[in-house]
């Protein structure tokens, strides 16, 4: 007897918890929006303070692992087990860049004494604060989401190696991909919000 | 059995999503260089919308999903637009 299952129901209720999170970050976008056009001169010499290029990589970066995670998932429909844990471990790999690069990028303003809390925050323009808090805060928390993503897709590399996941059951890997897809399209607009409208 | 999800997106498609997807980041960042002010901002988010609906429509494989999936992502975005359209008539109004 077959136990009872939904992958359709599962996938829509993946898609609601990303409706959540979506108006999470947009509720963010507007609080920066907001303060932008409030202290427009500080947001202005604050992006500039921010490496272009380090966040152009990390940009390519996801976009790349967002493909690799969506190749994993073509890649088990295919029933190619070894190919979508390939791709899969290739998309952790391209996560720990993605981290390495934040915390190369990080370091170098915690050197400056710019970090949440730091005796230096304080004294800044209320205009500047704004903008490193929300710098660190929206940047903070898409990292968390990155490792979070490269849990739930660990997960799924062990289920497809034990074999719970299959060629005709995989909308666990279907479900942490739509996770990780969220994470890229998220930075899609983190990135010139952030680092390039200056 | 309802396990419906039987489209299989091609590793070609998905490369050439990717193409495209590189070659936009290129070119916001290029324009955004100029620093044309309220046009750089314009272009960016649209460029920004671009990318963002090309994940969504094949990464996240919405081309392929049923109608009622697709009509509520679009009405998530509805909502988001109208939150922002009443934060910004209130913000200017105040």
């Amino acid at each position: 007897m077959e136990v009872h299952r939904d992958d359709d129901a599962s996938k829509l209720g993946m898609w609601l918890f990303i409706f959540t999170e979506l108006l999470l970050f947009g509720g963010l976008f507007l609080v920066y929006t907001v303060f932008r056009a409030k202290y427009p001169s500080n947001f202005h010499e604050g992006s500039l303070e921010l490496s272009v290029s380090i966040g152009a990589l990390n940009t390519i970066v996801l976009l790349i692992s967002s493909m690799t995670i969506a190749m994993a998932l073509t890649a088990m429909q295919k029933d190619k087990k070894k190919l979508a844990m390939q791709l899969i471990a290739f998309t952790l790999f391209m996560a720990t860049v993605f981290l390495f690069n934040k915390v190369i990028e990080w370091s170098t303003k915690f050197e400056h004494g710019l970090y949440p809390g730091s005796p230096l925050m304080p004294h800044l323009e209320r205009g500047d604060l704004m903008f490193f808090s929300l710098y660190f805060f929206m940047t903070g928390l898409h990292a968390l989401h990155i490792l979070v993503g490269m849990v739930l897709l660990t997960i799924v590399f062990f289920k497809i190696k034990s074999g719970s996941i299959h060629s005709k059951r995989y909308v666990n890997l279907e479900n942490g991909a739509l996770y990780w897809h969220l994470v890229d399209l998220i930075w899609i607009f983190l990135f010139p919000m952030m680092y390039l409208i200056t | 059995m309802a396990n419906n999800t039987t489209h299989t997106t091609e590793y070609k498609v998905l490369a050439k999503v990717l193409l495209v997807l590189m070659f936009l980041t290129f070119l916001t960042i290029s324009v955004t260089s100029f620093h044309l002010g309220a046009f750089s901002v314009t272009v960016a988010l649209l460029i920004a919308g671009v990318k963002g609906f090309l994940v969504l429509t094949y990464f996240m494989h919405l081309k392929y999903e049923s109608t009622l999936l697709r009509i509520l992502v679009a009405m998530i975005f509805v909502l988001y637009a109208v939150i922002i359209l009443i934060t910004f008539i209130d913000y200017a109004f105040r």
